[in-house]
């Protein structure tokens, strides 16, 4: 089996309950893998343990279980490596948009001159249509404009990895829908490795090489790595045309609906018959399911297979 | 409208200020005194009614402090013997002391706090301490330090420097714990160093806060310094108006008053100023 680029292996969490002794397993047995320079979309409900896979890749948690390599290191903590773009933009409030880009370079590059870290960050901040503002304070920019002076940020340190915890989570539809075209731009530019966590399935679809889908806690599982068969380039305005496009759209809208959560209740069962936790997900390509990974036992054939350990579906 | 609003309030000011004068004027006026000519009774000599008759009143009028002030303030540097010194030298003798024992206790305390600050372990462990020495009336100090240092100068800048540590540790280790996790975690994902991460991302935010608790400490410090001076004596604006009361100089104690009160307003006003330096909007 080939190495992928980044590689999860195992990945459980645990937290200690305030009125129990138990822990209580957020996810658990996570296996994963990425390749370099694929755009990586995860979607769950609420609660199922997303934002803490991306801390864990991103090096600010640590996993009960498990481990996460990349490029052949194991993550340990927080580096350069791995750039972040969290939710609530998280930009310095005292310095200006381009004090912020510049703040990122200089960490990256310390021995750079001054002259060049300019360059560097007006670059990236002119990809994000933010020429006319880079002397603005966070506080005198828009929710958008934040959010793109974040992902100035990120993109100018070029990452190994770049990591978004529901990006635009907090922007309106239409400023929303103009940041992901622009995310598009540059991705296409620069073939960054992305792992992004969304609740919006329209953007997965948009965005993605791939999406894993994620049932719900406790004892999640990443139930399922969807192919997104649509070719790139991308537009918003014409993705929906596509053929393929609500085979997808239903595929990943009825796991979340129906599916997240019958197979929470059916994990659960293992989790207290003891099987093995550890999985791969599903590959599925609803645009042409015979690519698909063949289904699981159904959960019948899981009662009856409660005895005897478990193949993993792989 | 705001000019508007600063004009009206101006105005008004000036209204509040002339019917107050007015009043104190016709209230210290020697008319308004009854006891006039009449004979001084053997209690009123006691207690100072003679004082009154033979000077024409008690509390004098604004005109006379003004007069007084005048005086005083055209020549405000004058030095002639350790009872007899210009305002300006007695105020630059207290703000010195006032300035000199804030510097050393920003030296201490905003280091301190921010270790403590940072550590939520020695932040536990000293608050106890903090808890009880904070309430201490710094005058409460005044004998030991009186004991320990054997000198009345440096004993008067060491009231002002515990007087004015608490505010400015407490607050120095308040703005450093508060400092937002999504900035913490920006430093982190930056790889910065310990001490890059305190001077580029803890500082600045916690900046205003601190500059807040400064704020407090140098009026707390200079509400301090004229107790502090009267019980020391020798020099300073506590110990001119203690002298001045010893003396009955009313209007020189109500100009040293209005002083005290113009010299807190300028030194508030300044460290006002700095804290609207590194303000921030989030």
């Amino acid at each position: 089996m080939s190495k992928g680029f980044l590689e999860i292996e195992n990945l459980s969490q645990r937290f200690p309950q305030p009125d129990s002794s138990d822990l209580m397993t957020v996810f658990e047995g996570v296996d994963l893998e990425i390749q370099k320079g694929e755009f990586v979309c995860l979607i769950g409900h609420s609660g199922c343990g997303k934002s803490t896979i991306l801390n864990v890749l991103a090096g600010l948690a640590t996993p009960t279980d498990g481990n996460v390599i990349m490029d052949n290191k194991e993550i340990k903590g927080p580096s350069l490596d791995q750039g972040v773009i969290f939710q609530n933009h998280s930009l310095l409030p005292w310095l200006s948009a381009r004090d912020n880009v510049m703040f990122a370079v200089r960490a990256r590059w310390p021995n750079w001159s001054r002259a060049k870290r300019l360059e560097h960050a007006e670059r990236y901040l002119k990809m994000v249509g933010l020429d006319h503002a880079m002397d603005r304070k966070p506080s005198q920019l828009s929710g958008g404009m934040r959010q793109r002076v974040g992902i100035a940020r990120a993109f100018a340190i070029e990452p190994k990895l770049l990591l978004m915890d529901e990006p635009f989570g907090a922007l309106d539809a239409l400023t929303r829908g103009v940041i992901q075209e622009e995310l598009l731009k540059i991705w296409s530019e620069t073939h960054q490795t992305v792992f992004m966590i969304t609740h919006d399935v329209d953007e997965a679809i948009l965005l993605a090489d791939r999406v894993l889908l994620m049932t719900n806690g406790p004892h999640a599982k990443v139930a399922e790595s969807v192919k997104i068969d649509i070719p790139r380039p991308r537009e918003r305005a014409s993705l929906h045309q596509h053929e393929n496009y609500y085979k997808i759209r239903n595929h990943l809208v009825d796991f979340l609906v129906h599916r997240a959560k019958d197979m929470s209740l059916e994990a659960q069962q293992e989790a207290a018959q003891g099987v093995d936790p550890r999985h791969k997900p599903r590959f599925v390509n609803p645009a042409n399911p015979e690519e698909s990974a063949p289904e699981p036992a159904t959960d019948a054939d899981a009662t009856a297979a409660a005895d005897r350990p478990r193949m993993r579906a792989v | 409208m705001l000019t508007n609003l600063n004009f009206r309030a101006g105005v008004l000011s000036l209204v509040f200020l002339v019917v107050f004068l007015g009043v104190w004027q016709l209230a210290t006026a020697p008319e308004a005194l009854l006891i006039g000519d009449q004979e001084l009774s053997e209690y009123e000599m006691l207690t100072g009614g003679g004082q009154q008759t033979s000077s024409g009143r008690g509390i004098p009028a604004p005109t006379e402090v003004f007069a007084h002030a005048v005086s005083e303030l055209s020549n405000p540097f004058y030095d002639a013997g350790p009872n007899d010194k210009g305002i300006g030298i007695q105020l630059a003798y207290s703000i010195y002391r006032v300035l000199l024992g804030f510097a050393l206790a920003a030296l201490i305390a905003i280091p301190f706090g921010f270790v403590i600050g940072m550590s939520p372990l020695l932040n536990k462990a000293f608050d106890p301490y903090i808890q009880v020495l904070k309430p201490i009336s710094p005058l409460a100090w005044m004998p030991l330090a009186l004991f320990i240092i054997r000198d009345s100068n440096i004993s008067a800048i060491f009231v002002i420097f515990i007087c004015s540590i608490w505010p400015m540790l407490v607050n120095t280790a308040y703005g450093v714990a508060s400092v937002r996790n999504d900035w913490l975690n920006v430093a982190k994902t930056h790889e910065l160093s310990k001490i890059r991460t305190a001077f580029t991302v803890i500082l600045p935010a916690a900046a205003p806060t601190i500059l807040t608790g400064m704020r407090i400490s140098i009026g707390i410090a200079w509400l301090v310094i004229v107790a502090a001076e009267m019980l020391v004596g020798g020099t300073g604006i506590g110990y001119y108006i203690w002298n001045e009361w010893n003396n009955l100089d009313l209007a020189s104690v109500i100009f040293a008053i209005l002083m005290i009160g113009v010299i807190g307003f300028i030194l508030d006003a300044s460290l006002a100023q700095a804290t609207k330096l590194v303000r921030y909007a989030d």
